[in-house]
């Protein structure tokens, strides 16, 4: 089968971008939507053209590298699946498909298909874990924690951090990332001592980043590849107005965004 | 909480009103309290169908608890305020989050309600407007004369005339909408909820909702066809 | 110059004395380095999966100052992230009868006799420590109702000793890692450095001082100095092309080190995995593991008949053959990966392999299924048969899965002692990028222990005996050999980006990977070997004459990315195969066809092969140098593996 890819194309984040149209041949319904792009590729650097930058590592929908929009939908049609796991057997012959990045300022465009995500690791070091230095821990079984409780943090803490959830919000929200791991911590009795602290951080950096406000329509969880529910954003809320209120006292400072990528090189 | 500069974590950090979720938990507390009117005031008209003595007297008696009606008016005021100044905030907020559109993007986990919260917000505080100017105030009251007290009257005289009815109608249904999501949306914003209780919530916001609107809409319409006049 | 040459005396450092006081005595006589003066020493990390996460958040939390570099937009993509099944501890939570002896036991034992028994102890005692560590971080183990860890049982084991988070254990335990990594990028102690890929060790006065690291946003490259350089980037798996591996896992680093004299030990002991979707066309980039826990519940299974073509559904009961059951009767399906793969490979060289390439064999639930009820099955494995499905539109609930062996992990690696520091003094190498811990074969569960080992548990103490006796002069970016490394890592882009000629990176690594495959995967014979060499020569001079590379050197450019790392392949390879050539033996993942038992099993050569091969390098074209260390067995003796 024949498919129409129509792929933003943009150098870098000053100069303009586009779309263009490429026609893709599909060897078969197995091929994942990035091993056409791959094919793509191969027949462009054959053409001496620069190849389409995609992000891509582990290619088994778990590292959270890969991720753009497929007319218009995050991951694209196939529900709790990542683009590396989507395959063409979900598109017909003659099919065009329009691949966007995530568009989001908080997470600056670098080129092609490529954005830049670390506003979630400041996200994560504003307070995302448990304060427990090496050495530290008690037994594991010490504190015993219940079948459903550990249930209940692994389902949030699936999180695979891609930024679909931003990608797919019309407010550009990061409450699901958030919510998400606010609620893995905050569900096990390792993470409560912090929790307030914790949620009053992340949520403080979640804004300073430049995040839109959730309104709990749930188009994040929809596009979710692990099915991240919307839940956790409550939990989110309720960590946070208590924290709020336990932590007035306190001083609480976030950390600056950046966007260059300079390293202190010279 | 307050800011200050430490090391690399220098920026200013949001207060709870500046926070997106803070502001999301003061429209969640204020679209309560509003709620609560809603349903209050429901009751109260409700009493249209049980004739002029009823709903004049009704109407008298708020009348005569002039300090705690006006106290109740101010925390409605306040709250109506509150629920605008924060939504017109997120909504700029969130306008600068996406600098650069999609050129194609499909909803398709959200709600139709969920997803016109912008603009179904507005035409029900126009609407508000209109309903205060025509019933409480009286001054706009088209083709009839507005009789201060008589309650019963000017709902009659009011609803008679067809496009009042119809803009009446079409805002209620708008509120409908309003409701059904934030009716749930304010557990959510306000970190109350249980996979259990939650899509029983949803459920149960939409019966209330369709409740409250057909009471409302019942007015009107008993109006037009005939059965209150 | 800028170089370490080889050693002929590799000293292990390995403690004398009982096995179980060793590493306690070698913790008590390492140097210290006082805490205030912790902070005056930095650090360099490269790779920020589990060994360098762990390494970095605790090296941060000691106070010392670390950069850490990764390739990815974060560090929490490293591929340790789609590790599955779980990680091993001799907790004996199951009153099973484990130990850590017995976990050091099957360790030695599971690696044929080709690991160091004083690492391998010291990998079982600290694994205890790995999963209290982890429960005190919030890694969501799998637990019972009553609020203890469960666990689960895994090839080469009799013992339940694997504990889980669903399948999806890797990525928790990196998120734990990760997680105390922000946490000191936070404090300051650590800076996070990543789209950065280290392409040159700066060796200064034989010390490892730095590394020469390319932004790969920018293309700048740049020297970054430290009091010593700790390698954390994985294994060389990818020298397959199609393996279980990410498509960034790269051997770079760890050939670049190797390059400036590091040896590279044991590089033919690659693991083969025996549960993976088999290859569906040429087009293919990747292969995707099945966990191997689906062998605890599954059967393995092919009809006894030769091209049998009915749907498995159809094909009776006394019309298959549980081949493994058979042959091994008391480990049936959880035999150790290599003999699973080996079976497999067998199976299907019969003629008796299923699905339309006839490359697989049924892993069937059904039994399972029927036992325990579809709700605990979706339970323990509901997140693979959703992938498979995903994958081949196949329902597992219904019809067996299709499997077939790949590539999945290397355990050789760069050299290094019991202090896991190589033979360039001031370069530490740790996790999947040491050869140390499993020997000929790794037993499953047994990766995510020893990254975290070696980051949580070794690296700190060592590193800081290492900075607290070694005299370390003060150098700056602009001391000659730096200026030289740093001339020569641009020439080498700059070279690549000139060849401008027919052949994409793609091709030429899908080529390397196929000769690998065939002549250097499941099983070799010297023949093949041979030949397989004498293809790479040929592919590689190809490959600096034709490649065509797009785009420049001082953007993101990915195509010239991988054509570094396909160039360090393209050698890698060679020696990956020399040593395969030089081992004239059979040992766990090496299987050569000339030794094997009468009944196909592997058999080793203990009298001549005993030994770790270390392999140096002497020039570009020229052939290594071989080291041998010697392998001593005081404790668990090395006899026929048997898991009949």
């Amino acid at each position: 089968m024949k498919v129409k890819l129509t792929i933003w194309r943009q150098k870098n984040p000053d100069s303009k971008g586009q779309f263009i149209t490429y026609p893709v041949d599909v060897v078969n319904g197995e091929m994942s939507m990035l091993e056409c792009l791959d094919v793509l590729n191969e027949t462009l650097m054959g053409r001496g053209e620069e190849p389409v930058a995609f992000e891509h590592d582990c290619r088994e929908g778990i590292c959270g590298s890969c991720g753009f929009m497929i007319n218009g939908i995050a991951h694209g049609p196939l529900p709790a699946t990542t683009v590396c796991q989507l395959t063409m057997r979900h598109f017909k012959d003659g099919d065009e498909l329009v691949l966007e990045p995530w568009r989001s300022r908080s997470f600056p465009l670098v080129k092609d298909l490529v954005v830049d995500r670390r506003s979630f690791d400041r996200i994560i070091q504003a307070g995302g874990y448990v304060s427990v230095s090496t050495g530290n821990a008690p037994d594991g079984n010490a504190i015993p924690v219940g079948k459903e409780i550990a249930d209940r943090a692994m389902d949030a803490a699936a999180c695979i951090g891609c930024g679909a959830c931003v990608a797919a919000c019309p407010n550009g929200s990061a409450a699901l990332f958030t919510g998400a791991k606010i609620a893995h911590l905050g569900i096990l009795p390792q993470g409560k001592p912090e929790q307030d602290r914790r949620a009053v951080r992340m949520v403080a950096q979640m804004n300073v980043e430049g995040f839109g406000s959730c309104t709990n329509i749930g188009e994040c969880t929809g596009v979710c590849p692990k099915e991240i529910p919307l839940e956790e954003i409550a939990r989110m809320n309720r960590d946070y107005l208590l924290g709020a209120w336990r932590e007035r006292g306190n001083v609480v400072t976030a950390i600056a965004p950046v966007t260059d990528w300079n390293f202190g090189e010279k | 909480m307050s800011t200050a500069v430490a090391g690399q974590r220098e920026n200013r950090t949001p207060s709870f009103w500046q926070s997106t979720n803070g502001k999301k938990a003061v429209m969640a507390v204020t679209g309560a309290i509003l709620f609560l009117f809603v349903v209050g005031h429901l009751a109260g008209n409700l009493q249209v169908f049980e004739g002029p003595a009823k709903i004049n007297a009704y109407g008298h008696f708020l009348r005569t608890i002039g300090e705690i009606l006006w106290a109740i008016r101010i925390i409605l005021i306040v709250c109506v305020v509150l629920h605008i100044v924060a939504t017109v905030q997120l909504a700029l907020l969130n306008w600068k989050t996406r600098p650069v559109g999609y050129s194609r993007k499909k909803a398709i986990n959200s709600s139709y309600a969920d997803r016109t919260m912008y603009w179904s917000g507005p035409i029900v505080l126009a609407f508000v407007i209109f309903h205060l100017l025509q019933f409480t105030a009286g001054y706009i009251h088209p083709e009839s004369q507005f009789i201060d007290g008589d309650i019963y009257h000017n709902i009659v005289a009011g609803f008679s005339v067809w496009w009042v009815s119809a803009w009446y109608i079409f805002s209620l249904l708008l509120l409908g909408f309003h409701m059904r999501h934030g009716l749930w949306s304010m557990f959510q914003s306000l970190g109350l909820n249980h996979p259990r209780h939650t899509p029983v919530l949803k459920q149960a916001a939409l019966w209330i909702t369709i409740v409250i609107v057909a009471g409302y809409i019942s007015i009107p319409i008993g109006v037009l066809a005939g059965w209150v006049r | 110059m800028g170089k370490v040459t080889a050693m002929m005396n590799l000293d292990a450092r390995i403690p004398t004395g009982p096995i179980e006081e060793a590493w306690d005595s070698a913790r008590f006589e390492m140097k210290l380095v006082n805490p205030a003066n912790k902070r005056r020493h930095s650090l360099i990390v490269v790779g920020s999966g589990l060994a360098g996460a762990s390494a970095s958040a605790t090296l941060g939390e000691l106070g010392y100052n670390v950069k850490c570099f990764c390739f990815q937009d974060s560090p929490r993509r490293a591929h340790s992230i789609a590790a599955q099944g779980g990680i091993n501890a001799a907790k004996n939570y199951q009153n099973d009868g484990d130990s850590i002896y017995r976990l050091f036991y099957d360790t030695v034992k599971g690696g044929d006799f080709r690991a160091r028994e004083g690492n391998v102890y010291r990998l079982a005692q600290n694994s205890v420590h790995i999963i209290d560590q982890c429960v005190a971080q919030g890694v969501p183990f799998a637990r019972e109702y009553g609020g203890s860890l469960d666990n689960r049982s895994f090839g080469g084991a009799q013992v339940s000793r694997t504990f889980y988070a669903r399948g999806q254990t890797g990525q928790q335990l990196l998120l734990g890692a990760y997680q105390a990594l922000e946490r000191q990028v936070d404090t300051g102690q650590v800076t996070m450095i990543p789209r950065t890929e280290m392409l040159d060790l700066v060796v200064i006065d034989g010390q490892a001082r730095g590394i020469v690291a390319r932004n790969l946003i920018t293309g700048k490259l740049t020297v970054h100095l430290a009091e010593a350089v700790i390698l954390a980037t994985g294994g060389y798996g990818n020298v397959y092309y199609l393996s279980t591996n990410a498509k960034g896992s790269n051997a770079t680093a760890i050939w670049r080190a190797h390059r400036r004299g590091a040896l590279f030990a044991n590089p033919c002991f690659t693991q083969i995995h025996p549960t993976c979707i088999p290859v569906s066309g040429d087009y293919q980039s990747k292969l995707t593991l099945m966990s191997e826990s689906l062998r605890n519940d599954g059967r393995i299974w092919v009809p006894k008949q030769k091209g049998d073509k009915r749907p498995p559904n159809e094909i009776p009961e006394d019309e298959r053959d549980y081949y493994l059951e058979r042959r091994y009767p008391s480990f049936g399906n959880l035999v150790p990966r290599d003999v699973a793969s080996r079976n497999a490979k067998a199976i299907c060289d019969e003629g008796r392999g299923v699905g339309e390439t006839g490359l697989g064999v049924y892993l069937d639930l059904s039994d399972a299924i029927a036992r325990l009820g579809v709700e605990t099955i979706r339970e323990r494995y509901g997140n693979l048969f959703d992938m498979y499905q995903r994958i081949t539109d196949e329902d597992p609930y219904k019809v067996p899965m299709r499997i077939y062996p790949a590539i999945h992990y290397t355990m050789g690696g760069l050299w290094v002692d019991y202090q896991l520091q190589s033979n360039v003094p001031g370069l530490f190498v740790l996790g999947e990028a040491n050869f140390s811990d499993h020997g000929a074969n790794r037993l499953g569960a047994s990766a995510l222990m020893q990254g975290l080992s070696d980051g949580y548990f070794i690296i700190p103490y060592t590193v800081g005996n290492y900075l607290a006796s070694t005299k370390l002069s003060k150098v700056t970016a602009s001391h000659p050999e730096a200026q030289a490394a740093l001339a020569s890592t641009q020439q080498g882009v700059a070279k690549l980006l000139a060849i401008r000629g027919k052949r994409t990176v793609d091709s030429f690594h899908r080529e390397l990977g196929k000769i690998m495959w065939d002549d250097c995967g499941m099983s070799r014979n010297a023949a093949g070997l041979k030949e397989a060499i004498g293809k790479i020569r040929a592919l590689r001079e190809e490959f600096w004459q034709n490649l065509n590379v797009t785009g420049s050197g001082d953007d993101l450019n990915q195509s010239l990315e991988k054509a570094g790392r396909v160039a360090d392949f393209l050698e890698l390879g060679e020696l990956l195969c020399i040593d395969a050539l030089e081992r004239n033996e059979s040992c766990g993942g090496h299987f050569r066809e000339e030794y094997q038992t009468p009944d196909g099993e592997a058999q080793r050569d203990d009298e001549h092969f005993s030994y770790v091969a270390a392999w140096g390098y002497t020039g570009a074209g020229k052939p290594w140098d071989l080291t041998k260390e010697p392998l001593e067995f005081a404790y668990v003796h090395p006899s026929q593996r048997s898991y009949k």
